[in-house]
């Protein structure tokens, strides 16, 4: 089966229920997307399809199809960097762990909605969990990050 | 590891006295580990330049700092280093954070012969023995510089990084230097700076490991990569105290890309090419259990026999005056009993381990808290010395006091899993979300009975106290040092020592026995104690008709820190204002693992009529904060991590079967429950205290003393949104 990833075509032979997190994971070695949960109640393992937020663990590879794939080793561009600027700005990560789904969904937050409200926000992020509770430092991350890309 | 006693008392002494002078500028003298070998870096022009186990110098002018204690979060990575960096006066970009190896001989605790991280201990006890290091290392630069130019040392000094003449132009780069100093012993005493010379501590160094953790690059244990790596999952018993009777693993093995199935003494082991066949594998798995010596109880069971307990007091942990004789002539007596749920630490990072197999020697990957400990069951498990087992600590994502064990339990399990293989080929044991929730070592269930005794002025003369719950510490590795004339210390921490001058108290303990296993989990008893000491004082303080602050104040005279704490945060939260509409505040105040943390909450109610908190003010005082701004973090993430299990933390049992499995059962704070946090920390000359886990016990009472004042109610049962509270 073939797969887009990071802009690159990959071949990965796997059963088509495989979900996508641990295709990317044990097949492509690309391990910045975790494993939180198995069941979508996390967000450890969010990576984007088509510039969409999903759960990898609960995508069955075989529905991906040519939909674009990208994961925290392939974010770019200016959203990405307004993120991740903003991240170190203020040193979001504790244990780190959760960041990598924590910044895939703040960077798709920003690049469908460049000024979104604290409820805009808490929608966005509550799906991934931090059980180091870094949560206060993720709104500030994110307003900064909105704030930057304004001016 | 975490305990009060550890910090607190006996070592808190010794490590007072010996920090008395620190950073006086005095002379002080220096016994550090060396690096592992000393002919490799001194045979090597080109070598790294280790004056000691902590420290490596690069030609390319990298200083990378050796750390011994584990990063899950809590920032000793960024925070050791800084110490070294400090005293070495490097340039904070030239400097690197590695996780030791475990290595007892090089990494031991100043405690002990043990290396470990918990107590919230990793800074206070790394204080003086890094910035020695760090001031050996500068010392020997500035004798190679001084050699070079022949100058004296005293005009040869270190700024940011270059080595310089005082007087003259020339100066080198460490890098330039490695060689030179590498010829040259350490020194037998070196001076550390004064604290008004310090450049690094005290300031907001960027942490190290910031970047990595942004990137996706950070490689933590389940990442860890090897050539033909199996992953293996354990199917556990259903109820704690099972083993495997019978399998029939036909189904297992048709799974594509499973490699073997096995019984190991834990369960039964399925042995696959990556996760997802590894678990189709084990879902397919056919055991019938020996359920013979299982835990059958219902935890509602549990709670019921441990009220009955709570009746009668327990063995004596903690008295003043004449409890009994006050009680009886108390002008009013207020009763309360709270219940405390067991409470699982859910790290994001599950429990994992890698594991090979490598001629007779062995290498393993694992975010072990308790380093020397694990280390030394992986060696008596793979029956080889010590020193044919390599344990590389990985980074954890998360912990909470869950990967540190008593005995041990998942480094065994990553043993028996690659010994039933015989080894053939390198290992990968995950446990699944729902292997973690129902794996048990909980924080305990705790019922507290409470009697306090008002006289006629509404003073609080008497307190009475009889706790119920099971002993982290019996049978484990510690329980000689903790558990006292059959009192585990860490049951009664935060209550056998109230600080309020209540002159009358009486406080005892029940340990019952149950079949579940259960562990520190971060704040250990304060996780009940700070809750019913808060709570209850609270409650009287209010029955007197007396000012939640105030009214503490009054009775903390003896306390000055306790005081300066709680007094900045009614300042910071501007206690005595009206809140806002449909709101409420509260108080708690409470001193752990050496450190004192002050909370103000103000909560409304949620749409469907639970606490919501909105605000949060938090003081703290942990001595010397090294870094300011990681004590601010951790004083906010344990806010949310105490908010969260306050709020719907709960571990239940069904005839012994843990009923929750994963994140939407066990549900953890999400960030639209997380409240706006302002934290302070106060300025203090003190050696530094741990931070990691004072700022959790605080955030339930403090809630739970807001919602008092805005409802009436107090929550006498934990979660707060539990169906029972």
């Amino acid at each position: 089966m073939k797969l887009n990833v990071n802009g690159r075509e990959r071949d990965v032979e796997v059963p088509e229920d495989t979900p996508l997190l641990w295709v990317l994971r044990d097949e492509l070695q690309l391990t910045g997307t975790k494993f939180g949960c198995g069941i979508a109640q996390c967000g450890a393992c969010t990576v984007h399809l088509d510039g969409r937020p999903v759960r990898s663990c609960m995508t069955a590879v075989g529905k991906v199809g040519e939909a674009k794939v990208t994961t925290i080793e392939g974010l770019s561009g200016r959203v990405t960097d307004a993120i991740q600027g903003a991240w170190h700005e203020i040193d979001v990560p504790q244990c780190g762990y959760c960041q990598s789904g924590q910044v895939m969904s703040a960077v798709a937050l920003l690049t469908k909605s460049a000024k979104p409200s604290d409820a805009d926000i808490e929608a966005a992020m509550k799906g991934n969990v931090c059980r180091c509770a870094t949560y206060h430092r993720i709104r500030q991350a994110i307003r900064n990050a909105s704030d930057s890309l304004e001016g | 590891m975490s305990n009060d006693r550890l910090d607190t008392t006996l070592s808190r002494r010794q490590f007072l006295h010996s920090t008395a002078a620190a950073g006086a500028g005095l002379v002080l003298g220096v016994h550090l580990p060396a690096k592992l070998s000393h002919a490799a870096a001194t045979d090597a022009a080109s070598g790294p330049f280790s004056p000691n186990a902590f420290i490596r110098i690069t030609p390319d002018d990298i200083v990378t700092v050796i750390v011994k204690h584990i990063e899950f979060g809590q920032g000793p990575l960024t925070g050791l280093a800084t110490l070294v960096a400090e005293e070495l006066d490097a340039d904070w970009g030239q400097v690197r954070g590695e996780l030791a190896p475990a290595d007892v001989t090089r990494f031991a605790h100043t405690l002990g012969p043990v290396q470990f991280t918990g107590g919230s201990t990793a800074m206070a006890n790394s204080f003086m023995q890094m910035r020695k290091a760090g001031a050996a290392a500068r010392a020997m630069l500035v004798e190679a510089a001084a050699a070079e130019w022949g100058v004296p040392v005293a005009s040869v000094t270190v700024d940011a990084g270059r080595v310089k003449e005082i007087a003259g132009s020339r100066s080198k780069r460490f890098g330039e230097l490695v060689a030179a100093a590498s010829r040259l012993s350490p020194p037998t005493e070196v001076t550390l700076k004064k604290p008004e010379d310090f450049k690094l501590i005290g300031t907001h160094v960027p942490k190290l490991d910031t970047p990595s953790k942004t990137n996706g690059e950070a490689i933590y244990t389940i990442d860890v990569q090897r050539p033909g790596l199996l992953t293996a999952l354990v199917a556990h018993p259903p109820r704690f105290g099972g083993k495997v009777k019978k399998l029939d693993d036909t189904k297992a093995r048709q799974v594509a890309g499973v490699e073997d199935v096995k019984i190991l003494p834990e369960g039964v082991a399925v042995y696959a090419r990556g996760y997802w066949a590894a678990k189709q594998g084990r879902d397919r798995l056919d055991i019938e259990w020996d359920e013979a010596h299982a835990e059958t109880r219902d935890s509602e069971r549990v709670i019921t026999e441990y009220r009955e307990l709570a009746q009668e007091p327990g063995l004596p942990a903690g008295r003043r005056g004449d409890p009994d004789a006050a009680l009886a002539s108390a002008k009013t007596v207020i009763e309360s009993e709270y219940v405390f749920p067991f409470l699982a630490h859910a790290p994001m990072e599950p429990l994992d381990c890698v594991i090979e197999k490598q001629g007779d020697r062995y290498e393993v990957w694992m975010g072990a808290q308790g380093a020397s400990r694990d280390h030394t069951a992986l060696a008596d498990e793979l029956g080889v010395p010590l020193e044919q087992v390599q344990l590389n600590i990985q980074l954890a994502g998360g912990s909470f006091g869950r990967r540190a064990q008593h005995k041990s339990q998942f480094a065994r399990e990553a043993a028996h899993a690659l010994q039933a293989i015989d080894g053939r080929a390198p290992i990968k044991l995950l446990w699944s979300r729902e292997d973690d929730i129902r794996g048990g070592f909980y924080r305990p269930i705790y019922v507290h009975r409470l009697k306090g005794g008002l006289d006629a002025d509404g003073k609080i003369v008497a307190w009475q106290q009889v706790i119920v719950g099971q002993s982290v510490q019996k049978g484990g590795a510690l329980e000689t040092m903790f558990i006292k004339d059959g009192v585990d210390l860490t049951s009664v921490e935060g209550a056998a020592n109230l600080s309020y001058a209540v002159p009358n108290l009486d406080v005892s303990l029940h340990s019952p026995e149950l079949g579940v296993p259960v562990l520190w989990w971060r704040s250990v008893g304060h996780t009940h104690t700070g809750y019913t000491s808060e709570t209850f004082i609270d409650e009287l303080l209010t029955a007197g008709g007396q000012d939640p602050v105030t009214g503490r104040l009054a009775l903390l005279a003896e306390h000055p820190r306790h005081r300066a704490v709680l007094t900045a945060a009614a300042e910071m939260a501007d206690w005595g204002s009206a809140p806002p509409e449909g709101r409420a505040r509260g108080v708690a105040v409470h001193e752990s693992f050496g450190t004192l943390v002050a909370q103000v909450a103000e909560v409304g109610r949620d749409a469907k009529g639970s606490p919501k908190v909105e605000r949060v003010w938090c003081a703290v005082d942990c001595g010397l904060a090294v870094n300011p701004d990681i004590v601010k973090a951790q004083m906010e993430g344990g806010i949310g991590f105490g908010l969260g299990a306050a709020l719907t933390g709960e571990i239940t049992l069904a005839a012994g079967r843990v009923v929750q499995s994963n994140f939407h059962d066990y549900r953890p704070i999400r960030i639209d429950d997380m409240p706006h946090v302002e934290v302070r920390v106060l300025p203090s000359a003190k050696p530094p205290s741990g931070v990691g886990e004072p700022g959790v016990p605080p955030i339930a009472p403090a809630v739970s003393n807001a919602w008092a004042a805005l409802t009436g109610n107090r929550f006498r049962r934990l979660p707060f949104r539990g169906a029972r509270a």
